[in-house]
């Protein structure tokens, strides 16, 4: 897998505002990518110009030195582009199961989809054990778990992730953080927006601050752990 | 000097998250004070039960040496004390200018008969001019840019003359030249007598205008101080970046 992806000048936003101002961005493929920054900083518009769900007004986005400007969300997914939303997103009245097999929904190979469904399953072991219960009863870190079971479904090289660890306890976020960690030894790029910036960065390979729509601080994510300008950056000194 | 408003135990749960817990700061009359904290800290639900919108579960109020037992919106806005929130409330099918006069309670058949004291209205187009919005007058609110919303809703809450202004998030989503702007609308005011309390995740914003800072997480105040304080806090670093 060779898919790292690029991000050059980009400004995008909604209405006639700009979020993102001439952004760069560099996600190394096979590694992972941990993007910080204040609220309003346009961390989840990267991901949303990324997956398609946003087309920038100026620059560029390449997957695997490929263009991939303006690509729909859906020839994103297709050329291995996932993206795992922050909100909760399973359906909550289906079964795991079904949410599961909802993660291949744009394949029309059923006997595949039912093949990668039972090395999912074995893989994420919550969705054999509750496979017919209804993702609603799942608890939230559970849910996150399933989300990227789903998510897997695909088997996408690249995978975006926004803010896996909001609204969880600390056990199922170091639940999460493991699967991540995992999916990336098997060299998957990996691009992780978080709020809890010290457990994202601690996980990752690379880290950027974001601020007021362009990144101030890119490094290895060991260096931004112990820089002092992130707190800087976070709490507005000049 | 007693403070203008006291917060005293304020406590807030919603199912089994604890919102606000054991809640507790003062409001300096004269004094523009942040609220700050990251997201889930509690800052809009502190805002919610202060201002009556959501009645907490335990604490007291005191505003201008008063205790308010239970908060309503239009009881406190008698009492001088007034909000806006983080997503500009505007009636967007009045005209700007009626929107303005609506900021002061008016009796309801004054409303159905279109009139107005032309006092209050007066008062209203010398608000609408402050915060050049005076062109709009007669326009639906509707039409108006999200940032034109916001000043409208500023200049409204203004009507009915308050001591103190709780301002949530007043620059999310406004241009840079905008949040400029809605800062020297805030200098001015404060300069006329106001007392704020603002709630921002704009921290330039909160570092150059405010002092002090009072800094929430999980629903409680870790620290009080002037903004240089709280940039170099521990306390606060871990609260934002996290364990």
């Amino acid at each position: 897998m060779d898919a790292g992806l690029e991000l050059r000048g980009i400004v995008a936003g909604y209405g006639q505002g700009d979020i993102l101002r001439g952004l760069d961005l560099d996600m190394p493929a096979g590694q992972i990518t941990c993007l910080i920054g204040p609220n309003g900083s346009g961390k989840s518009t990267v991901l949303r110009v990324i997956s398609g769900l946003l087309a920038p007004r100026e620059g560029r986005v390449r997957l695997a030195g490929k263009n991939v400007t303006g690509w729909s969300p859906r020839a994103m997914l297709t050329h291995g582009v996932a993206h795992v939303p922050q909100e909760r997103s399973l359906f909550p009245a289906m079964s795991v199961w079904d949410n599961v097999l909802m993660g291949a929904y744009i394949s029309s190979d059923g006997d595949a989809v039912e093949r990668r469904a039972a090395e999912i399953a074995q893989r994420f072991p919550i969705v054999a054990r509750r496979r017919h219960d209804l993702a609603g009863s799942l608890s939230g870190g559970e849910q996150k778990t399933v989300e990227i079971a789903r998510t897997m479904m695909l088997d996408p090289p690249v995978l975006c992730f926004d803010e896996p660890s909001a609204g969880l306890e600390p056990r199922a976020l170091r639940t999460v953080f493991g699967i991540l960690a995992e999916l990336s030894s098997d060299g998957r790029t990996i691009l992780l927006v978080e709020q809890n910036a010290r457990s994202g960065l601690a996980i990752a390979h690379n880290g950027a601050v974001l601020d007021a729509g362009i990144v101030r601080l890119a490094a290895p994510a060991a260096e931004l752990l112990d820089s002092p300008d992130v707190g800087r950056l976070y709490l507005g000194a000049s | 000097m007693s403070p203008l408003l006291a917060a005293e135990g304020l406590t807030k749960s919603f199912g089994g998250i604890r919102a606000l817990d054991a809640c507790s700061f003062e409001i300096a009359e004269g004094s523009v004070s942040a609220l700050i904290g990251p997201n889930g800290s509690g800052k809009t639900t502190a805002f919610n039960v202060i201002t009556g919108y959501q009645p907490a579960d335990a604490g007291r109020l005191t505003f201008r040496d008063r205790a308010v037992r239970r908060p309503d919106p239009c009881r406190l806005q008698r009492l001088g004390l007034a909000r806006t929130f983080q997503q500009a409330r505007v009636f967007p099918g009045l005209s700007v200018l009626e929107n303005v006069v609506l900021g002061r309670n008016q009796p309801w058949h004054a409303l159905l008969r279109g009139r107005v004291p032309g006092t209050d209205r007066r008062r209203a187009e010398d608000l609408l001019d402050e915060f050049g919005l005076a062109a709009h007058a007669g326009v639906p609110a509707g039409r108006l840019s999200y940032g034109q919303r916001k000043l409208l809703e500023f200049a409204s809450v203004l009507m009915a003359e308050p001591v103190l202004v709780l301002l949530d998030e007043p620059t999310a989503g406004i241009n840079p030249i905008m949040v400029k702007t809605m800062e020297d609308h805030i200098r001015q005011r404060h300069a006329l007598g106001i007392t704020f309390l603002i709630v921002e995740h704009e921290m330039k914003f909160v570092m150059r205008l405010c002092d002090p800072v009072i800094v929430l997480d999980r629903g409680r105040p870790i620290a009080c101080a002037a903004p240089e304080e709280v940039q170099n806090d521990p306390r606060v670093l871990d609260a934002y970046l996290g364990d």
